[in-house]
């Protein structure tokens, strides 16, 4: 830290004016196609509908957007949050401890495990959610193997399937979102797993304390800002997306992500699918806020 | 007594989280593997989704003049354009952050973070209302635009993590010795930063490619490869596509472990 005010003080002699022409470029674009971008968004969320199709928005306070979007999609916006919550959860619990194993058992396999989690990265998200389809579907292995031992039944019985099936179930579309984001999760928890100093752990296990309780008091805590950015980064995509549940799911899954395209590209209601964008992001905003809080990690943010 | 009971705890600790490190490996590869294996089945209807026998042919002409070939080109080229332009923006808002104490910069930096942590449905969709508002016909270069925008907060925020820690006395000690500073950014800062750099250019092209829900909202009629397979998805999936998946990620991967054993011996070398 006082490395870094060191060279910031010699920098600011070398010139005062250099850090500032070279933010600008950047920073005007992203103002430009960002911050004005969502600024357009909010304005057309708030403006009244043409009765025909004419780009003549008008801009008349027009809250009752935001009661369609309640009224008439309340039910893909919830379900799209508890997909969602429930992927990033399994994530979580699939991700800590394998970015344990890689953190602290991998020994000189860890780069290589590293390397391994972000491969998925390389290959089309489209295309690894299709090979579900491959997999899922009534002919594909898994049905197979469940047929095979049996299961089916039992399965069915508690949910798992749906009259025998696994592709086009809310289970397929909750297992797609898993998988496709839990490199999200797992590579922030390894990062914080990785900073946490041994020294601590053995100190904690030389005092007697049972590795439970040392996970519990030394690593856990220390580990909180990867979970914390992990989810985030699982949570947020998660829910706006909806490629999973199109291609995995059924007319019963739709969520709120298809809605916000039809209605954009397909039905031309702009005001609507604007509110409705606006209530995704402070529904977010909100959680992320009180998730934050419940961590007691703002200043990690 | 009890440290025997310790031991036995801690044994079954490690197996259960071998199990799950095993299957959860399984669980990121077994789709991955499945995509690879069917760019080889030779499909009986148009969806390339049940095995039905193992055919050579796609490998042989993984680009047949067709739509899929288009979009492939389109996409790379909307790659190439948009990361190269982010990937300047980008690293040189990093330079400053990284470099320089800024006037607002834990505001600059929270602008950063806001486009990655906004869900693409949105981003999209206010890009949409930008372009529909100013009579800006969508197409190529609107697609370059949105890309160039998410790519640009990704490079800068993951250079400037890696310069972070680099050591800038060097540039000092060239302007010390009399080198103009033109001189002293391409022989001391540019070689300082071009491994992160260029890290974060490769990634920014993996996010570029793959990127169907901002895509869709703002590139009219052209299409791009994730749009054309989702587009396609209820009609048809050729093997094509997988072959053509297959082919990103061994290019990825070849680049992911040459980089590593370049950057292993760079670091033997200056280590």
């Amino acid at each position: 830290m006082a490395a870094d005010t060191a060279t910031d003080d010699r920098s600011l002699r070398a010139g005062k004016r250099i850090p500032y022409v070279l933010l600008i470029p950047g920073m005007l674009f992203t103002f430009v196609f960002f911050v004005v971008p969502l600024i357009t968004l909010l304005k057309i969320s708030l403006s009244t509908k043409p009765d025909r199709l004419l780009p003549n928005y008008e801009f008349t306070w027009e809250w009752s957007n935001y009661r369609a979007a309640f009224d008439d999609f309340g039910t893909q916006l919830l379900r799209s949050f508890v997909y969602a919550g429930i992927a990033t959860v399994i994530c979580l619990l699939i991700a800590y401890p394998i970015a344990y194993f890689i953190a602290f058992k991998a020994g000189r396999w860890r780069y290589v495990l590293l390397g391994l989690v972000m491969v998925p990265f390389f290959t089309s998200f489209l295309l690894r959610t299709i090979a579900w389809q491959s997999l899922l579907n009534d002919s594909g292995p898994v049905i197979g193997l469940i047929d095979r031992l049996n299961a089916t039944e039992i399965l069915d019985s508690v949910g798992i399937l749906d009259n025998g099936r696994l592709l086009n179930t809310q289970i397929a579309v909750i297992g797609g979102l898993t998988y496709n984001f839990l490199p999200f999760m797992l590579l922030p928890i390894y990062v914080s797993l990785e900073k946490v100093d041994v020294r601590l752990v053995d100190a904690s296990a030389d005092l007697y304390s049972p590795f439970s309780r040392t996970f519990r008091k030394v690593i856990f805590p220390l580990s909180l800002p990867g979970v914390f950015a992990g989810t985030l980064l699982t949570f947020i995509p998660a829910t706006g997306d909806f490629i999973n549940a199109e291609l995995l799911g059924n007319p019963n899954t739709q969520v709120i992500g298809s809605v916000v395209q039809t209605q954009f590209l397909e039905r031309n209601d702009y005001p609507t699918a604007a509110a409705i964008s606006f209530v995704i992001m402070a529904l977010i905003t909100a959680m992320v806020l009180v998730y934050a809080k419940f961590l007691g990690t703002e200043d990690l943010a | 007594m009890s440290r025997t009971r310790a031991l036995r705890r801690i044994r079954w600790g490690t197996i259960a989280l071998w199990v799950v490190t095993i299957l959860g490996f399984a669980y990121l590869f077994i789709p991955l593997i499945t995509i690879a294996v069917f760019s080889f089945n030779d499909p009986e209807g148009r969806f390339n989704t049940t095995w039905s026998g193992f055919t050579l042919d796609h490998w042989k002409d993984p680009f047949p003049a067709g739509d899929y070939t288009d979009a492939f080109i389109v996409s790379l080229r909307v790659a190439f354009v948009a990361c190269t332009i982010a990937t300047v923006l980008g690293a040189l808002i990093a330079l400053a952050l990284a470099r320089y104490r800024i006037l607002g910069g834990t505001w600059l930096n929270l602008l950063l973070i806001l486009p990655l942590t906004t869900p693409e449905i949105v981003f999209g969709a206010s890009l949409f209302t930008l372009f529909f508002n100013q009579g800006v016909s969508r197409g190529f270069w609107t697609i370059v635009i949105a890309h160039t925008m998410f790519c640009l907060s990704f490079v800068a925020l993951t250079v400037k993590a890696r310069i972070r820690g680099l050591d800038w006395s060097l540039e000092d000690a060239a302007a010390d010795l009399g080198s103009p500073p033109m001189r002293t950014f391409f022989k001391i800062t540019f070689p300082l930063i071009i491994p992160g750099v260029l890290a974060a250019f490769l990634l920014s092209l993996a996010l570029s490619i793959d990127d169907y829900i901002i895509t869709s909202f703002i590139a009219g009629s052209v299409s791009t490869f994730p749009r054309e397979i989702f587009d396609s998805a209820k009609v048809e999936i050729p093997p094509q596509v997988h072959v053509l998946a297959t082919l990103i990620m061994v290019v990825a991967i070849l680049i992911l472990v040459v980089g590593t054993l370049v950057g292993e011996r760079r670091r033997a070398r200056l280590g």
